[in-house]
């Protein structure tokens, strides 16, 4: 098993590689640059400022320049963010974007979950219809509609929990924008569950356990449940991509300090070493969770277990 | 003596988007304590669907009717909760396809002491020692070590062994054996079937045997029924069946079986035709269509059993007739 993990984390170098030089030369094509936004520069002074972060040099040579600077922990200085390194601002960022992340994935791993065991063993009932009705609806309406809606009636009308903001990550704050990252999940999550129950509740050992004449809880409980999450751990990579990419988002909506602010404001002003260190954090997480859900494969299913070692 | 299971006018029935199809229709027998039983006929014909009736393991949109007695109580639609301390228990059954049949992700030992922990209350350590006994009995080679594998590390024999300890640890009353060596080559089969016939001497177990197989019957039964498209066409000890088959199909499974001094060269005779379509019976024998001896009343009605000998009956119109 640790040869199995070792084999895909040295997998994962060039992987990585691929991405940073893939965003690196992708993003010094696009127009524009760090310091458009300075009011009237003059060209004396401009050139200084460019050579002053190498930008003057040819590009292949800012690529060697950045690749052995990021080998060595240095992912340089922000362009937009004076006085700040791109590690310093990530560290900042990052506890926010994780603590929001993983409290959406709970919150759709655990409501999902129930969603849809519970519609499953209600198949075709009214229970069924509605959960499946909603998830449809969550599927449906993206996270960045959802979260001014839920600003606007929790926060606005109701007065029950604060607009924005983060407040050092009280849970009063926390509510609304992991409710609103984590719904779309919530709604595949129940949907995958289900369908995963109803096809394990239909086969030959179910109907073995219960000819063995176990109470239809312990049926489900030892024998179905394990067997119908295989489907959803195949989605927990997609799952926790789709909450990353949607916490720039809502980041932005309910205005938390989080990477994802960093993210598309360096974006938007060409600040190089900020964007390429935050891809670089987001595609080394990725292929980090990607990892833990082949393990979970692993932890569920004996036959996957063996083929591992 | 009253019987063991009493079956009468057992009807199955399927609802369908083009209505209901009845698959088991109006099939009665009685099962004696210790008694073997085997139930004969093709794909399709309704033997594995009235066994799963009687323990309640229909698919949903299937349904009972008539009454399936266990000890003189109509076991037939009991409330889940009374059921559940039945089957397992005094009822169990071992499945066709062992590879299916057990959960792939539970360890084999703890599919096996499961059993025991719900219907006897024993420990878990007790549980494992009356279960590792068991493998034993099946004959399962270091049965330690067999006991903490999964189901698809074990051989398709050894599964079946495991399939049936499983249903044997409760020591019950009736065995219900669907098909149990269909997915097995033939000398795995020999060795199930022997350990089957063990069990049935020393437990006093009665087992019901599904089978399409009028070879394993033969080593096997006291007493056979052969089914024909939902319906029992005829039903006597397995030496008078043998002997003096009365309905041709049950005639034409005779013929159909190989037989060592056969002539290799030669076709092995076959039942021409298909089974019929369930959903479009006629009025007729449903055999009719296949049968080589029709005549008048063949096609217009229904044949009822009839008794032949002192325990031998058929449904045919030739036992009166021509």
């Amino acid at each position: 098993m640790s040869a199995f993990i070792l084999r895909r984390l040295l997998i994962a170098i060039p992987t990585l590689i691929v991405i940073a030089t893939a965003s690196f030369f992708l993003m010094r094509a696009a127009p524009g640059g760090p310091f458009d936004a300075e009011a009237d520069l003059e060209p004396e002074v401009l050139e200084n400022i460019r050579a002053a972060y190498d930008l003057d040099k040819p590009l292949l040579e800012q690529f060697r320049i950045y690749v052995s600077n990021a080998l060595q922990g240095d992912f340089g200085p922000s362009l937009v963010y004076k006085d700040f390194s791109v590690t310093e601002l990530v560290a900042i960022g990052l506890p926010v974007s994780i603590k929001l992340g993983v409290w959406a994935m709970l919150v759709a791993l655990l409501l999902g979950g129930l969603a849809g065991i519970i519609a499953a063993l209600r198949q075709n009932r009214f229970i069924d219809h509605a959960v499946m009705a909603m998830a449809m609806t969550g599927i449906a309406i993206p996270s960045f509609v959802v979260a001014p809606i839920l600003a606007l009636f929790f926060g606005l009308y109701l007065r029950l929990l604060p607009v924005a903001g983060w407040n050092d990550g009280a849970w009063q704050n926390m509510v609304l924008p992991v409710t609103a990252l984590a719904l779309p999940q919530v709604a595949i999550i129940a949907r995958l569950i289900r369908g995963g129950m109803l096809e394990v509740l239909r086969s030959n050992f179910v109907r073995t356990a219960r000819a063995k004449g176990l109470p239809e809880s312990q049926v489900v409980i030892a024998h179905v449940l394990r067997s119908a999450m295989i489907p959803l751990v195949g989605y927990l990579g997609p799952a926790l991509a789709g909450i990353m990419t949607g916490s720039l988002v809502i980041e932005l909506i309910f205005n938390l300090p989080g990477v994802g602010r960093y993210f598309i404001q360096g974006a938007l002003n060409r600040d190089y070493p900020l964007v390429m260190g935050v891809v670089v954090i987001y595609a080394s997480l990725i292929i980090l969770l990607n990892l833990l859900s082949d393990l979970a494969y692993a932890a569920l299913d004996p036959r996957v277990r063996r083929a591992y070692r | 003596m009253s019987a063991l299971i009493d079956c009468e006018h057992l009807e199955v029935r399927f609802r369908t988007e083009h209505g209901d199809v009845c698959a088991v229709n109006d099939l009665s027998f009685q099962l004696q304590a210790g008694e073997c039983l085997g139930i004969v006929g093709e794909s399709g014909s309704g033997k594995s669907q009235s066994m799963l009736a009687m323990l309640g393991l229909l698919a949903d949109n299937g349904y009972a009717t008539g009454a399936v007695r266990y000890r003189g109580r109509d076991i037939l639609n009991l409330p889940r909760r009374e059921l559940d301390q039945l089957r397992g228990d005094r009822l169990a059954m071992v499945f066709q396809d062992a590879l299916s049949g057990l959960t792939p992700t539970m360890r084999i030992g703890d599919q096996l002491a499961e059993s025991l922990v719900r219907h006897r209350g024993l420990s878990r350590a007790y549980a494992k020692a009356k279960a590792l006994e068991m493998l034993e009995i099946v004959k399962i080679p270091a049965p330690d070590t067999r006991y903490c594998a999964y189901p698809f590390e074990l051989s398709g024999g050894m599964r079946q062994r495991v399939m049936i300890a499983m249903a044997m640890l409760c020591q019950p009353e009736v065995l219900i054996c669907d098909e149990p060596t269909t997915a097995l080559d033939v000398t795995v089969q020999a060795q199930i079937l022997r350990l089957l016939d063990g069990l049935k001497r020393h437990t006093g177990t009665a087992i019901i045997l599904i089978t399409h197989d009028l070879g394993v019957v033969a080593g096997l039964c006291d007493r056979v029924l052969i089914m024909y498209a939902g319906r029992a066409v005829e039903v006597g000890n397995t030496a008078d069946i043998y002997a003096s088959p009365q309905h041709p199909y049950t005639a034409g499974l005779l013929r159909s079986v190989p037989t060592l001094g056969g002539d290799p060269d030669t076709d092995l005779p076959t039942i021409p035709g298909q089974p019929p379509d369930l959903e479009r019976l006629g009025a007729g024998c449903a055999f009719a269509a296949r049968c080589g001896h029709t005549f008048g009343p063949c096609t217009e009605q229904l044949p009822e059993l009839t008794r032949v000998g002192p325990a031998h009956i058929a449904a045919c119109h030739r036992v009166n007739g021509p």
